[in-house]
């Protein structure tokens, strides 16, 4: 195999073009606010990303304050119960999981990892954080029109996203959909920077085969956003035509309390293939990051490299190719010919294949290493094991003749939460715990950060297991409350009411999370250089935290891939991408600075 | 493919302006592509005729209507002012800066040409045919719906185009690109070779247009 230790390569080609120089903000303002850094607009994604998550948060609670105690709370009727749906699914998806691995962890470890000193378009980068911005408060602004956000669900589905019985069908769905828009602008601006910046900046010695793979799942997700992202913007134009100007894309003739609407001739087909073309994509827009970052966590937490490099690249490559031609299994209820649901039934299987070879190739990581507790490590393990169960009914819910019993109940709520909620939401944390240093110089507290990871971990499960057995019960989805239904019994109400017990508790335990954050800035335990002892290049700076510019005089030169751990005959139990083969025999406990080994040109 | 990975540049010798427009472009296809994907789709399901576009896109020069003279003579337009853009482009990595900054304004003249009697056409569609949005006197409301969105998302680009062909011309104009002058926004020196990434963009413009051209008037 070509993935034997060590990997160096000692003779590295010449730079093939001058640096481009660098732009130096001068006031407070262009430092901090209207910044072009891309390490200052990834923290001003992170926190808009994280703070519109804490209301999906919230938005979550209310909901299963609703499921868990029907009929108690007088302030949550039907029509809010939907827009806490929609807006809770919404976000989560959307402004938090996407915003946040792409433009938050994107932009601040592409131009770390890839030996860069910025994005290439650093004007292009700040623009796209404000249009995100710009894109959430338009969002925000949603709750506060007269009737409150849209509650069409978060797949919008017209025709009754748009018609008058559904909660917000005044402003709200207009917002919404002028807000996606905007996502999407703000989105592409950044996008193209990511994909740009990893095909033409990077560093000398740094060929596509050894980006760390926290790199390459954040690149082809950016690819899948750039590719899948169209449908939905398009999707999104045409429903504001039928809503604001009356056109009929997507409405077939209605009748509405008697009364004949103008719509007709449109179909809402149409908009569930745009919608899921998207959707379908934006899962593993959320997942392919999760499962680079989680290579990487691995790797360094068990001092081990990672199993399979060109096997886990390709399986990612693979994965959001594949991605583009399963839609329809989110259909099989709507109606489609028989083949078509075969035919999407099988590439939705056959995309388990390069899925589950990265598991295994994660298990044999894992296999004899020396695995370190860390919390990092421990969100990691806690992801695999999610992302495995969530995977798995994934797989029932493919074909056709099991999801269509299934489809609409709580066991699908059960299988998105596994796969696309909690599992990327653990990557998230272990990334924070292992970055935090990086970012801030300072480690998260210890005890508060394994108090996190128990509640969460185990909450989650507990949260979510019951409603995978609610699911085969019967008990339906996007319910405000079940009333007397025969076939289901009592009893899953009390199964409900204990679910969202664990749900308040799992949220203290985000916010228990969150002071960490804010305390740790002055009070962490000081980090000092590379606290993890790794071997990408972001820990290789000259100044931790990196400063403007990334690196220092000289941008590093890199001679071996990412993942060069407990190299037998190294004194070291990792050797740094920027080190030759006749230095490692050095002690490099103190990482070198950039300028080691051969000189770069500089203009 | 070893090529390819090798490092630093995955395309050699391809400015980073350059790939960024080529991958906006690709993305930018999906858009334009679903745009005419969902106009088929409605087409065949709306239970309402669809117009004759020969009759529809007619003008009438003494009395007799001629078919799609109008459509003709706008896409002539466009396509020669791919050709004023190709030229540019080929003066510009000469540093002929007085040629290139007039051939870069004749293509946005050609590219306002073509808005203005886009804005014709549709104002004889509106005013005098009475087609909107939400209705078409002349068989399925679809037609006005997809006709207005798909050609204005088209004729959006096309003004953008303009805009920029224009401030281009005068920061050839100026020399900006010998000088090393800094752009007003993004304080990064320009160079000669923004005005091949715009060529990239204008034509894209033009192809996209006749796949509209095809799939509205001649189907
Ligand atoms: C504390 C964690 C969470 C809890 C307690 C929670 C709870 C819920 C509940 C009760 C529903 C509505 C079920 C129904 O009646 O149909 C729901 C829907 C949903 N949630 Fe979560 N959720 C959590 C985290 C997440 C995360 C991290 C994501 C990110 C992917 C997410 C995405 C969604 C989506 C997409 C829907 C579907 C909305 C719809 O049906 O339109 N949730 N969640
Ligand atoms: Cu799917």
């Amino acid at each position: 195999m070509a993935d034997i230790v060590p990997t160096a390569v000692d003779d590295i080609p010449s730079a093939e073009v001058a640096e481009v120089d660098l732009y130096h903000a001068r006031s407070w303002w262009t430092k901090y606010v209207f910044s072009q850094d891309a390490k200052v607009i990834a923290v001003q994604y992170s926190c808009t990303a994280i703070a519109i998550g804490l209301v999906a948060l919230v938005l979550s609670w209310l909901m299963r304050l609703q499921l868990g105690f029907p009929e108690s709370f007088s302030f949550i009727d039907a029509s809010d119960y939907y827009q806490f749906i929609t807006m809770h699914g919404m976000i989560m998806v959307i402004y938090l999981l996407t915003a946040l691995f792409l433009g938050g962890f994107g932009n601040y470890l592409i131009p770390l990892m890839v030996g860069a000193r910025d994005m290439v378009f650093p004007y292009v980068n700040m623009l796209s954080f404000w249009v995100y911005l710009l894109a959430v408060a338009v969002l925000v602004a949603s709750f506060f029109v007269p009737g409150g956000p849209t509650g069409a669900g978060w797949t919008l589905y017209p025709p009754q996203a748009i018609l008058s019985g559904t909660p917000g069908s005044e402003y709200g769905i207009i917002l919404m959909l002028v807000s996606l828009a905007l996502f999407i602008i703000g989105f592409t601006m950044g996008g193209l920077n990511y994909v740009v910046t990893v095909l033409q900046a990077r560093t000398r010695g740094m060929t596509l085969m050894r980006l760390p793979l926290t790199v390459w799942g954040i690149f082809v997700a950016t690819i899948l956003a750039l590719l899948a992202f169209p449908a939905l913007f398009v999707g999104c134009v045409m429903m504001i035509f039928d809503r604001v100007l009356g056109s009929s894309f997507f409405m077939p003739a209605i009748v509405e309390m008697g009364q004949q609407l103008s719509y007709g001739g449109g179909s809402p087909l149409l908009f569930q293939h745009l919608f899921w073309f998207f959707g379908h994509p934006e899962v593993y827009i959320v997942a392919l990051p999760a499962f680079g970052i989680v290579s990487d966590l691995l790797s360094v937490h068990a001092r081990r490299h990672i199993f399979g490099y060109r096997m886990m690249v390709w399986a990612i490559v693979i994965i959001g190719a594949l991605s583009f031609v399963v839609w329809a299994h989110h259909m099989y209820v709507s109606g489609m010919n028989p083949w078509f649901g075969f035919f999407f039934a099988t590439t939705t299987l056959i995309i388990a294949v390069p899925t589950a070879l990265k598991v295994y190739n994660w298990a044999l990581t894992l296999w004899r290493a020396n695995i370190q507790f860390t919390l990092p490590m421990l969100f990691a393990l806690g992801f695999i094991v999610t992302f495995v169960n969530g995977g798995i009914t994934g797989l029932f819910l493919g074909n056709v003749v099991v999801d269509v019993p299934l489809s609409d109940t709580m066991f699908v709520v059960a299988h998105f939460h596994m796969v696309m909620g909690v599992a990327p939401i653990l990557v998230i944390f272990g990334a924070i715990y292992h970055w935090y240093p990086l970012m801030t110089g300072r480690m998260l507290d210890e005890k508060m950060g394994q108090f996190h990871f128990w509640v969460t971990f185990v909450g989650a499960y507990t949260i979510f297991l019951p409603l995978h057995y609610l699911g085969l019960l019967g008990v339906p989805r996007r319910y405000f409350e079940m009333g007397e239904t025969s076939f289901i019994p009592a009893s899953a109400q009390d199964l409900n009411a204990f679910v969202t017990v664990v749900a308040l508790i799992v949220g203290f335990a985000q916010i228990v999370f969150l002071f960490n954050l804010f305390r740790s800035l002055r009070h962490g335990k000081v980090a000092g250089r590379n606290p993890w002892k790794a071997a990408s290049l972001e820990w290789q700076t000259d100044d931790v935290p990196p400063g403007h510019g990334n690196f220092g005089e000289h941008l590093p030169v890199v001679y071996r891939w990412a993942y060069d751990y407990s190299v037998p005959g190294a004194p070291d139990d990792f050797i740094p991408q920027n080190v030759p083969s006749n230095a490692v025999a050095e002690n490099h406990a103190e990482a070198p600075s950039a300028a080691d080994g051969i000189e770069a040109p500089r203009t | 493919m070893g090529d390819w990975s090798s490092d630093q540049r995955a395309f050699k010798n391809v400015p980073w302006g350059k790939a960024m427009m080529w991958i906006f472009l690709v993305s930018d296809t999906f858009i334009f592509s679903i745009f005419l994907l969902s106009y088929m789709t409605v087409r065949s399901s709306t239970t309402v005729a669809w117009p004759h576009p020969s009759e529809v896109f007619a003008l009438s020069f003494g009395g007799e209507p001629i078919p799609l003279i109008l459509i003709a003579i706008m896409t002539f337009i466009l396509i020669t002012s791919s050709g004023t853009m190709v030229l540019a482009v080929n003066y510009g990595y000469r540093k002929d800066r007085f040629r290139t900054a007039v051939l870069l304004l004749a293509t946005a003249a050609f590219g306002a040409a073509f808005v203005g009697m886009q804005a014709f056409e549709w104002t004889k569609l509106i005013v005098e045919e009475g087609v909107r949005p939400w209705t078409n006197p002349m068989g399925a409301a679809q037609f006005g719906s997809t006709f207005f969105m798909i050609t204005g998302f088209h004729g959006f680009h096309v003004s953008i185009g303009v805009l920029f062909l224009i401030i281009l011309a005068r920061k050839v104009w100026r020399g900006d690109y010998d000088r090393g002058q800094r752009g007003f926004f993004t304080s990064r020196k320009g160079n000669y070779e923004i005005i091949e990434t715009m060529g990239l963009y204008w034509h894209f413009v033009d192809l996209v247009w006749v796949f509209i051209f095809a799939f509205f008037y001649l189907w």
